[in-house]
């Protein structure tokens, strides 16, 4: 099977689209001349054209507010937001207007638009371009988001929110774009809502999602080593939220951790605790663990940009404040 | 006005004679219905603004698109909605356009291409301009309508959305109506530069202002920006000088307005207006104006009624349509 | 006829308003769209127009009086035309003696869900204080019927138990049986029902009371309602009987209340408990909400219900959750029977077969009907006989009036 990055995985389901449907075209800021932030439009523009690749002004309230109308009327849009943090100048767009006007026209327009990001932190970018508000999207009916961990995931579940016809979030994460993984040839889908186990285990469940996934894989190594077992969820999606998965886990290993990339307080990882312990209580040997990003703006200085973000040790030690017998 | 009128014709003129009338017959109706507590939540009355309206949407064809904002009654009704079921989605019945899930604010009636309807200041102005891109793309000749008010000038949504409609010139016409007051502050206490028609120049389009009171003269303006669009030469900005004869929005005594002011404006009542110029053309007697308002006011009635009498939409329609299916 | 002028909305958070100032007085003329008075809300004072023409003729909020929105302040009309005074409301119904209680009959009960199928057939489902109680006070789980959700062992459970072992009762197995004798031993399931029915009759005075309900045109409506109808959305008696008895219970909510700590709660949901029998034994499991549904949608429930207890996939909330608990053997050929209360809950509903009667109707003939005995065991504690049978008077009289069923 080939093998290529994340970002390659994502340009190939762009393409892939642009090539089959003539409706489809994309904006953003960027994408076009200078082949993208993150480079997932590189050569898009010679390829396709300026009608189908747009780039725009830094207007992304209007951007967002543009692919909105022209979704509701069966052309079919799709948004590059630089970054997440540059969402939330769209937000009013985003909550109030593609996530309701399905529901508020009582169903006679939909609004069938994916708004493409990248989410995250850890390049020293500073407090205003490092965060991670995909869990704020997650707390609004009328979306859906995803996080693909992997290439395959990328292009999956790329392909499955074009053709989801609702608005859906898509965050892509800034880490990843260099990963290698492999990719089918023929096309294939990853539907949204359904999480993914990345290493079966017996002893507890890490839950995490987009690039905490392969922190999370890493602590388990760790934990191998002093002879826990540890599985390994990787949601995939936010919203809907795959809670069949999480109980069925949770029944076989009696013990959960979150693992998150955002800020603690307040963030999406609360929901999974909640879920679980509502949903699976009867399994649970111990409360839900939840191991999250310091509740600070992100610092610039690296040692510090270093504390603030989860790594495979810091989920290590959550898994010890759960399981102390098992680490004596 | 009267020697513009014979490029109307009598059918046409009467014809929009009537819809204002069905506005504003409507729109007192519904405040009647509110006090009545039949409408709940924010009600924004168009009464005094029914020639913006009917003026601008008497230029495009049906498969054309208008886009408003949350003082919506008049537009929806101008571009062809059933006063029936607008009524009854103002009473939240299943029975309204939107089921009773929009309400006054978030109308929306696809099939006479009337797309909301939207309750955030200028929050529809690049979803406007979507649809205009959407026909530019698609190569379908729509052309749409954006309504907004004065005070949405002042919002970035605004100055993104002229901005790219300019630049990429979609077939769109720009709408200000300009009832001076953006709830309770006056226009000149909020814009460095109180024309804002002048607005659409920093954005390389044609902006003028018309008398909003003044059907035809609506009229005459919107159908040249029409006619631009629909010709590839982009969009324009038309502000409308208008005044809405009650307050914001029910329970506002619009104590921030001069008695002077208000009566002076209301000596200006559109609909008097014109009826005194048809009258004028000989196109409408005292007789013909009479059988109209009754006419409309039957309608009224019967929406009301109508809307009255249809259910509410039932439990299970809290979770119907938050997604569409795939 | 004169037309009310009420105190309007003037708001979307507006629920009174004061009357500041009337503009117009008793006997003026008043023209629709004239400013008739000045009120004023927390936020403003605002003028409340005339919707009609007329004379006003009578005001009924003075100034300086707070009025609700939606109140009348003052009527409109003709000049010297007198307002009807407001019609009295109808005089309670006589008290009439309690019946009494005869010879009772063992009937419906509750008992825990079975457990559900992930957990291995010997686990047991307990929550972690129960647990730690338990090593405590050196109680045998294995020997814990659990109250909690799905089965689930609590504090209140272990606490129960321990307090049997104190008073003397050991855990020991049963005695050694005669020859010849077959033991059966109960089931954790039936162990519970045990339990429950004994403390039911120990604790709740009950009373006993039936009525016969005409049943006719109620079945002649379900005929109606189920032609053509495939089996599965078919309408039952059943159903019928739920719908009206929520109906009933809107009108009564002290029937649909749980009796703890000593006093009446008022339950805020309407959640009716069916009596099911399964192979294992009894359960009531709740349709919940049936205050909030139709006909159609309880019928619908209650289907879902039925068909959920034969494979274990209630939800705890069912299980545990009814306010009220009906029982129907009418499909045994039972005419009548007394339930056994539910605790806490303080009422339960015995439902017999519906079938040809001869009565004699208001012209002293004798027809036949089809009739049903409908008998309410309820709690004497927090209930007499007089409002028990009115409550199930008006429960006869939705199901002998039908359509009043259909909302």
């Amino acid at each position: 099977m080939p093998e290529m990055t994340y970002r390659e995985a994502l340009s190939l389901a762009l393409r892939e689209e642009l090539r089959r449907r003539d409706c489809f075209f994309l904006m953003g800021e960027d994408i076009g001349a200078y082949g993208g932030s993150y480079a997932v439009t590189k050569g898009f523009l010679e390829e396709f054209g300026e009608r189908r690749v747009k780039d725009t002004p830094i207007s992304e309230s209007a951007i967002v507010g543009l692919a909105i109308g022209a979704a509701m009327l069966g052309a079919c849009p799709m948004i590059e937001l630089m970054t997440i943090n540059f969402s939330l100048l769209a937000m009013d767009q985003i909550v109030n207007h593609a996530a309701k006007i399905h529901y508020m026209s009582g169903g006679q327009v939909a609004v069938p638009l994916v708004l493409r990001m990248p989410t995250g932190g850890g390049f020293q970018l500073g407090a205003q371009h490092s965060q991670n508000l995909e869990g704020w999207f997650a707390h609004v009916p009328g979306l859906k988001v995803v996080t693909p961990s992997t290439p395959y995931d990328a292009k999956g579940l790329l392909k499955a929110a074009i053709n989801d016809g609702n608005p859906v979030i898509f965050v892509e994460h800034s880490l990843l774009y260099g990963m290698r993984g492999e990719v089918p040839e023929e096309e294939y889908v990853v539907p949204l809502g359904q999480a993914a186990i990345r290493r079966e285990g017996t002893d507890l469940t890490l839950i995490a999602y987009s690039r905490m996934a392969h922190v999370a894989l890493e602590a388990a190594d760790k934990l191998a080593a002093r002879g826990i077992s540890a599985e390994v969820v990787d949601l995939r999606s936010l919203r809907p939220l795959d809670v069949d998965a999480l109980v069925r886990s949770v029944q076989k290993t009696n013990r959960a951790l979150v693992v998150e990339e955002a800020p603690k307080s307040g963030g999406f990882g609360g929901e999974v605790v909640a879920t679980i312990s509502d949903q699976a209580f009867d399994f649970l040997d111990a409360p839900v663990g939840w191991v999250g990003g310091a509740d600070v703006p992100m610092p610039y200085t690296r040692p510090l940009e270093a504390l603030a973000i989860p790594d495979a040790d810091k989920v290590v030690a959550g898994v010890q404040r759960m399981m102390p017998g098992r680490f004596r | 006005m009267s020697d513009r009128l014979d490029d109307l014709g009598r059918d046409e003129a009467l014809r929009l004679y009537r819809q204002m009338v069905l506005i504003r017959l409507f729109e007192e109706r519904a405040a009647q219905e509110y006090a009545y507590q039949k409408i709940g939540g924010f009600l924004h009355l168009y009464i005094g603004e029914e020639a913006v309206a009917v003026g601008a949407i008497s230029t495009i064809r049906q498969d054309d698109l208008v886009v408003s904002h949350y003082r919506d009654h008049g537009h929806a009704l101008a571009k062809g909605s059933d006063p029936k079921k607008v009524m009854a989605e103002l009473f939240g019945k299943v029975t309204g356009l939107c089921k009773g899930k929009g309400g006054s604010m978030h109308l929306f009636d696809v099939e006479h291409g009337f797309l909301g309807g939207y309750a955030i200041v200028a929050g529809g102005m690049p979803i406007a301009a979507g649809h205009a891109l959407a026909s530019q793309y698609l190569g379908q000749g729509r052309v749409v309508l954006d309504f907004f008010g004065d005070g949405a000038a002042n919002e970035g949504e605004f100055h993104e959305t002229l901005n790219v409609a300019g630049l990429w010139k979609l077939p769109i016409v720009f709408i200000l109506e300009n009832n001076l007051y953006a709830m309770g502050t006056r226009v000149d206490r909020a814009s460095a530069n109180p024309e804002l028609w002048e607005r659409a120049q920093a954005y390389n389009m044609p902006g003028q202002r018309v008398d909003g009171m003044d059907v035809l003269a609506v009229r005459r303006a919107v159908g040249e920006a029409v006619r631009r669009a629909r010709a590839g030469e982009g969009p324009s900005l038309v502000e409308a000088l208008t005044y809405r004869f009650r307050g914001h929005s029910m329970a506002d005594p619009a104590r921030y307005r001069e008695r002077a002011e208000v009566e002076s404006w209301s000596g200006r009542d559109p609909i008097t207006l014109f009826s005194a110029a048809l009258q004028e053309a000989e196109m409408l007697d005292d007789a013909g104006s009479q059988r109209i308002h009754d006419e409309v006011a039957a309608q009224v009635e019967e929406a009301v009624r109508f809307a009255d009498e249809s259910p509410f939409p039932p439990p299970e329609a809290l979770y119907q349509d938050v997604y569409a299916e795939g | 006829m004169a037309t009310e002028v009420i105190m309007p909305k003037l708001g979307f958070d507006v629920e009174k308003a004061k009357i500041a100032r009337w503009v117009k007085h008793e006997g003026d003329q008043v023209t629709k769209g004239e400013v008739l008075a000045e009120v004023e809300t927390e936020k403003v004072t605002l003028e409340v127009e005339a919707y009609d023409s007329g004379t006003l003729i009578q005001i009924v909020s003075p100034e300086g009086t707070e009025v609700p929105v939606g109140q009348v302040i003052a009527w409109l009309g003709q000049p010297g035309e007198k307002v009807e005074a407001p019609v009295p409301a109808p005089p309670p119904p006589a008290q009439e003696k309690p019946a009494a209680a005869p010879a009772p009959a063992p009937t419906a009960g509750q008992a825990p869900a079975p457990p559900a199928p992930p957990l291995a057939e010997h686990a047991v489902r307990v929550s972690p204080v129960a647990e730690r109680l338990a090593a405590e006070k050196g109680v045998d789980l294995a020997q814990v019927t659990g109250t909690g959700p799905g089965g689930r062992i609590t504090k209140d459970d272990v606490l129960a138990a321990a307090e049997q072992t104190a008073a003397g009762k050991p855990a020991a197995p049963s005695p050694q049986a005669a020859p010849g004798v077959q033991v059966v031993e109960p089931t954790p399931m039936r162990r519970a029902i045990a339990r429950r029915m004994s403390e039911s009759k120990r604790q709740i005075p009950h009373y006993y009371l039936t009525m016969q309900a005409d049943m006719t045109a109620l079945m002649d409506l379900r005929r109606m309602l189920n032609e053509g109808v495939p089996d599965e959305a078919r309408l039952s008696v059943n159903d019928f009987i739920v719908k009206a008895l929520a109906l009933t219970l809107l009108e009564f909510p002290d029937f649909n209340a749980w009796y703890e700590n000593d006093r009446l709660e008022r339950q805020p949901q309407i959640n009716i408990g069916l009596a099911i029998s399964l192979e294992q034994g009894l359960i009531a499991p709740a349709v919940l909400d049936c205050g909030s549904k139709t006909l159609r949608q309880i019928a619908r429930d209650a289907h879902s219900l039925a068909e959920r207890a034969r494979e274990g996939k209630l939800q705890p909330e069912e299980m545990a959750g009814a306010t009220i608990t009906t029982s129907n053997m009418g499909m045994l050929g039972v005419e009548s029977f007394q339930a056994i209360i539910v605790p806490p809950q303080v009422a339960i509903l015995a439902i017999g077969t519906v079938h040809p009667a001869a009565v004699v109707n208001e012209a002293g003939q004798v027809v036949i009907r089809q009739v049903c005995a409908l008998t309410l065991s309820a709690d004497h504690r927090n209930s007499d006989g007089a409002v028990g049978a009115r409550m199930l008077g008006r429960l006869r009289e939705y199901l002998e009036h039908p359509g009043a069923l259909l909302s």
